[in-house]
């Protein structure tokens, strides 16, 4: 039975290999292999699942040793995984969502020259995720997550000959390394405080560490989690990482490795609680990037960014919940994986819709596509409900949870931090109800494209709504399924330590005002876009408008700062290069020649000249003989 | 010394009856490989006078091969027979020693000279000259090549074949050398090498002049060294009363004070002991190119027939580096206060100064000459460590080098032009674009010398640095890194010659020799990868041979 937990990498690994190296042979049934494959991976899963549940609720961790990679005196790593409620819940959220995508992507992906590719990267992707989840120490973790970071990559500029998602792809490879080097370095800091890298044992002695050994270690931490999960300050990645195929969008950047660092705070819980200065730092990163994510969805006219927006501010509430320490952790997760359905769901939405509309993302170019597209739309407005956390809809349970424990802290953090997740949840309805009057309501709006052709709209094909259907589903029920008797939260409670929160002002109250502030939002959006015709062309907006449309002026802001400051950072130490380092280097070598030539000098060809040099060495010698002597 | 003290002397002698002289009892089977090589050298005399001159080239070639082949395996059945670790003894009255290092470095010069003579018999490089095959030397001294000179040498039937005479007598004196365990033996095999390298230094078919020039600054600065060393034997006899090597050191280390009566005065008296000490090192640094003693190398290691030079710059500097290391560790240990610092400074300027005037030269075979003079200065740090490592390290050292040196003036008699020979520098640009194995060989060889890993230069440098720091030395292995940095600097300059710069379009060609010299080639590559790659075993082997009788 443990060797599943082995198996169940294997599998999309085999089709990664399968896939990459088979060449063209398995152009024709290359993208079921791979397809069938994940499936065969969820199967593990449920499997393992199975035999979980049947453990008692304490004795469920499982670890496997499949090989020493490592084996040095004094540095000892081991590839051996460790299964436990935590990463059980993520192989099932990847696994399962990861099938579906696949078996989207089958529909989606069927007219690309280059499909067998595609899909030997998703598989790629599926393996190194699993593997990030199922490492039982941080340099295993480390490769599963520099190997998902490799598959982003690869499928953000899946369509290279775009120049502008070979830049994307390039971007989002650059932002993430400054975040992999914090992790990198946060690695080498526990090798050195702990001697291990081993989940247990560096977890277990974190009472015996300095405080600010901690919270060195913790900042790393959430620096690596900034990158991968597009959190302030490395959030910049995340919208044109749009630029990938929308399955893509879908699983890497929506249900799975963007909360990679969620996981990874979560994971590493017992640091954080021990560096407060650290968990506040997390929190604080939440707060910021909830309502960066937020406005920036509000903006955009491109459905997929605008979406990104809203991925970049739901995992600000998870970020938010892992830093709140024992209250959030569970909440954190839950979050997580209802949003991995409902978010997933969207993209796939957003997918359908651009397929129907060849390949348009501009929403103004919309409108009224409830009537061609019916399932797209009624699974989109499930999964909308959801995100705004309508009642009784998944995010409605796991977000409401996370704002009482952002309610529950001491003095005036409480109000800061619960009221700006109050605010998320309102800007939230807003963007996300903006989004979807844009999209199925209102006049028809589209145009003839370049060349003259006019959409079309219909619906998808059976293999890109089914996923739709199935993810619809776990939309609407996997909030109330979890939460109902806490059953979440006593699934993870031996993993993640559990309190509960106890919110400044009652229950109640906070989920009442939490529906209030989404019905402002929604009514708001209701009143901006319901009830006026949508302008075909973006019409110049506010300053906050067009500050979001520039992503709230990120890129700008890199630019100055990071750019410039690097290109005159280099272009001084290439300066000090020339003058200070050639100088002496060169100097050096052209003293070495000068003396080179004068001393050749001496060699003029006579053998009297030769002559007198001997008989003066031979003088000197024998005179420092009886130097030596007589010294 | 008064005259009655010189009366009494004779009148004691004359009282004594006169001994017959004894019988000299010879260890013919220990003496094996220097009889075998001096043997066929006199053979070789012979055959150039009986055998008929179409014949003389395949005989005199298949007798060098031969005789240094079974002296190679004579060296090996010594070894093999514990002659160099368990049985070491001297013999032929005490003035040959057949230990360790003896017959390590013997059978490296037999190695060596094998391959050298491979080059010495290459006849494919030159066209043919009056519908004769040619090879590297002149059938007549006037001779010009192509010319109406050497048309008759041929119509007389002039050959060339007598330079395997002369390397064979010249390998028996390097065999002699590092063996030699009294000092007029030392003196005799200096000779015996000397005479014939001098003569051969002179052959050069093309460019007469400078292969002239070359022997006469060679024989008189040779001759010039030689005098030193033969004052420095005169002083040292003064000092011990003897020429035996073992005698010699018992007196310094003050465990014998017999006194010599026609001696009395001069015996024991220190400073006929280091002025004679120095001038005998001076003699032996002179042969292996140290500065100051360095400047005949560059002038005839570039005038003499490149075979030659290549055999020369190999062997040479094995036999004196093996007599060298023979003197200081056998002979002047109870000195080493004295020398050990002389020898120090001597090291410094000798890596330093081949490898800075290094930089500026412009033809190849100079700078090799250069090259041989800075590694002449790190084989030195070596010899200075006075350890067991020491000696194992400079032996190993030799080895390598040898082959390195060997496979390098192989790779140059290749590179060729109207003129013979295209040694000047700018000549080789782009050669790795017309020629990339030859290119690709010589970088090999190169980087060995540069002693970058995976090469035999890598493993001797380490190891005799290793054994100078060891040995307390830590200063002079910093120079010395110093000076292999400087002279990575002109190896490197040479393959970014070849690789990274346009071919001139009137460059010289890279002649196609036939299997002598490919094997001459091949076996220096091989030798300097294995050397490089899996060093240990022969360092485990030198290490075993690193004992020296007394």
């Amino acid at each position: 039975m443990d060797n599943l937990i082995a198996l169940l990498i294997a599998a999309p690994l085999l089709g990664a290999a399968l896939l990459l190296c088979g060449g063209r042979r398995l152009d024709g049934a290359g993208h079921w292999v791979a397809t069938v494959l994940a499936f065969v991976s969820f199967l593990f899963g449920t499997v393992l699942f199975a035999d979980m549940l049947g453990k008692a609720a304490d004795d469920r961790t499982v670890q496997q040793q499949l090989f020493s990679w490592i084996p040095v005196e004094g540095f000892q790593a081991d590839v051996a995984f460790q299964l436990d409620q935590l990463s059980m819940t993520f192989v099932l959220l990847i696994t399962g969502v990861g099938s579906l995508i696949h078996l989207y992507s089958v529909g989606y992906m069927e007219h690309d020259e280059r499909r067998r590719r595609f899909f030997g990267y998703l598989n790629l992707f599926l393996a190194a995720m699993l593997l990030l989840v199922l490492a039982d120490n941080y340099l295993l973790l480390y490769v599963g997550w520099e190997g998902v970071g490799l598959a982003s990559y690869l499928l953000i500029g899946f369509w290279q000959h775009k120049p502008s998602a070979a830049t994307a792809a390039k971007k989002a490879f650059l932002v993430n390394r400054v975040g992999d080097m914090g992790l990198s370095i946060a690695v080498m800091l526990m090798f050195t405080t702990f001697g291990t890298f081993a989940f247990t044992p560096v977890l277990e002695s974190t009472g015996e560490t300095s405080e600010a050994m901690l919270t060195a270690i913790g900042l790393l931490l959430l620096l690596a989690a900034c990158g991968k999960s597009a959190q302030v300050p490395l959030q910049s990645w995340l919208g044109d990482a749009m630029e990938g195929p929308t399955p893509v969008s879908a699983l890497i950047h929506a249900a799975t490795m963007v909360t990679a660092g969620v996981y990874l705070i979560v994971r590493s819980g017992a640091i954080f609680n021990a560096a407060p200065d650290a968990q506040l730092a997390v929190v604080v990163v939440g707060a910021v990037t909830l309502l960066f994510g937020a406005i920036i969805g509000c903006a955009k006219d491109d459905i997929k960014k605008a979406l990104a927006g809203s991925t970049m501010s739901q995992i600000g509430y998870m970020v938010l919940a892992a830093g709140l320490g024992p209250i959030g952790y569970a909440f954190a997760i839950m979050h997580l994986v209802t949003h991995g359905f409902f978010k997933a769901g969207l993209f796939l939405g957003a997918g359908s819709v651009m397929h129907g509309m060849n390949d348009e993302v501009d929403m103004r170019k919309y409108g009224g596509l409830r009537k061609y597209l019916p399932i797209t739309f009624v699974t989109f407005g499930l999964g909308y409900l959801a995100i705004i956390g309508v009642p009784p809809f998944s995010g409605f349970f796991s977000k409401d949870k996370i704002i009482e424990a952002a309610f529950a802290q001491e003095g005036a953090r409480a109000w800061i931090f619960g009221g700006i997740a109050l605010l998320g949840a309102g800007i939230t309805a807003f963007y996300m109800t903006r989004v979807m009057l844009m999209t199925f309501f209102g006049k028809q709006r589209w145009q003839p494209d370049a060349e003259g052709e006019e959409p079309h709209p219909h619906e998808a094909p059976r293999t890109m709504t089914i996923p739709m259907i199935l993810l619809a589903v776990g939309s609407v029920g996997a909030g109330a399924f979890f939460s109902i008797g806490d059953r979440f939260v006593n699934w993870l409670a031996p993993v993640t330590e559990f309190e509960h929160p106890h919110p400044v002002i009652s229950v109640p109250v906070i989920t009442a005002s939490t529906i209030a502030v989404l019905l402002v939002g929604a009514a708001l959006a209701y009143a901006m876009y319901g009830t006026r015709p949508v302008p075909v062309t973006a019409p110049r907006g506010s300053l906050l408008t067009r500050a979001a449309r520039r992503d709230l002026l990120q890129d700008d802001f890199n630019h100055v700062v990071l750019v410039r400051g690097g290109e005159h950072l280099t272009r001084s130490l290439v300066y000090v290069d020339h003058t200070l380092v050639d100088g002496v280097v060169n100097g050096t070598a052209a003293g070495f020649g000068g003396l080179s030539g004068r001393l050749r000098k001496l060699q003029n060809g006579y053998a009297r000249t030769y002559a007198v040099s001997m008989f003066g060495g031979a003088a000197v010698l024998i005179a420092a003989t009886l130097l030596m002597r007589a010294v | 010394m008064s005259a009655s003290a010189v009366h009494s002397l004779w009148t004691t002698a004359a009282q004594q009856p006169v001994d017959s002289i004894p019988a000299p009892h010879i260890e013919y089977s220990q003496l094996a490989p220097m009889l075998i090589v001096v043997g066929a050298a006199v053979l070789g005399v012979l055959v150039e006078v009986v055998v008929p001159r179409k014949a003389r080239y395949h005989s005199q070639l298949f007798l060098s091969v031969t005789a240094l082949a079974a002296a190679f395996a004579a060296v090996v059945g010594l070894a093999a027979t514990g002659h160099g670790t368990t049985k070491v003894q001297i013999a032929a009255m005490g003035a040959i020693a057949v230990d360790g290092p003896a017959l390590f470095l013997q059978g490296t010069i037999l190695l060596a000279s094998l391959a050298a003579v491979f080059t010495f018999a290459e006849r494919r490089l030159d066209p043919r000259a009056h519908g004769k095959h040619v090879d590297s030397f002149v059938a007549q001294a006037g001779s010009v090549p192509g010319g109406e000179g050497e048309q008759a040498a041929v119509r007389a039937g002039f050959t060339t074949t007598e330079v395997y005479p002369l390397m064979l007598f010249a390998v028996t004196g390097m065999l002699v050398f590092p063996a030699a365990n009294d000092l007029l033996t030392l003196f005799i095999a200096l000779e015996v090498f000397s005479l014939p390298l001098y003569l051969l230094c002179a052959l050069a078919r093309r460019k007469r002049l400078m292969s002239q020039e070359a022997a006469v600054k060679y024989f008189l600065l040779g001759a010039f060294s030689s005098a030193f060393l033969l004052f420095g034997i005169a002083l040292l006899y003064g000092y011990a009363g003897s020429v035996s090597y073992a005698r010699i050191a018992e007196v310094v280390d003050g465990s014998v004070r017999a006194i010599d009566p026609a001696l009395a005065q001069t015996m024991g008296n220190d400073a006929l002991l280091l002025i004679g000490g120095a001038m005998l090192l001076m003699g032996l640094l002179f042969k292996v190119g140290a500065v100051p003693f360095h400047m005949w190398t560059p002038d005839v290691y570039q005038g003499a027939p490149t075979p030659v030079t290549g055999f020369m710059a190999a062997a040479t500097k094995v036999a004196a580096f093996g007599a060298l290391l023979r003197l200081l560790y056998v002979v002047l240990p109870g000195l080493n206060w004295d020398w050990r610092p002389v020898l120090w400074g001597v090291a410094i300027v000798t890596m330093l100064g081949g490898a800075i005037v290094a930089i500026t030269q412009t033809d190849i075979k100079r700078l090799l000459a250069y090259s041989s003079i800075a590694h002449a200065g790190f084989i030195l740090a070596g010899v200075i460590a006075l350890t067991p490592d020491g000696i194992s390290s400079v032996l190993f050292y030799l080895a390598a080098y040898s082959f390195v040196t060997i496979g390098a003036f192989a790779v140059v008699t290749l590179v060729r032009d109207a003129g013979g020979e295209a040694t000047h520098l700018s000549k080789w640009a782009g050669l790795g674009r017309r020629s990339p194995l030859a290119a690709a060989v010589f970088a090999v060889f190169l980087l060995a010398f540069a002693g970058i890993p995976l090469t035999s230069g890598f493993a001797g440098k380490f190891a005799v640095f290793k054994a100078a720091a060891e040995g307390g030395a830590g200063a002079l292995v910093v120079i010395g890194v110093i000076a292999s940095a400087i002279a990575a600097f002109f190896y490197i300059r040479v393959i970014v010659l070849m690789f990274f710069s346009e071919p001139k379009p009137e460059g010289p060609t890279v002649a196609v020799p036939s299997p002598l010299t490919m094997t001459t080639i091949a076996v220096g590559v091989a030798v300097t990868l294995a050397l490089g790659v899996a060093p240990q075993y022969f360092l485990d082997l030198a290490g075993q041979a690193s004992g020296f009788v007394r």
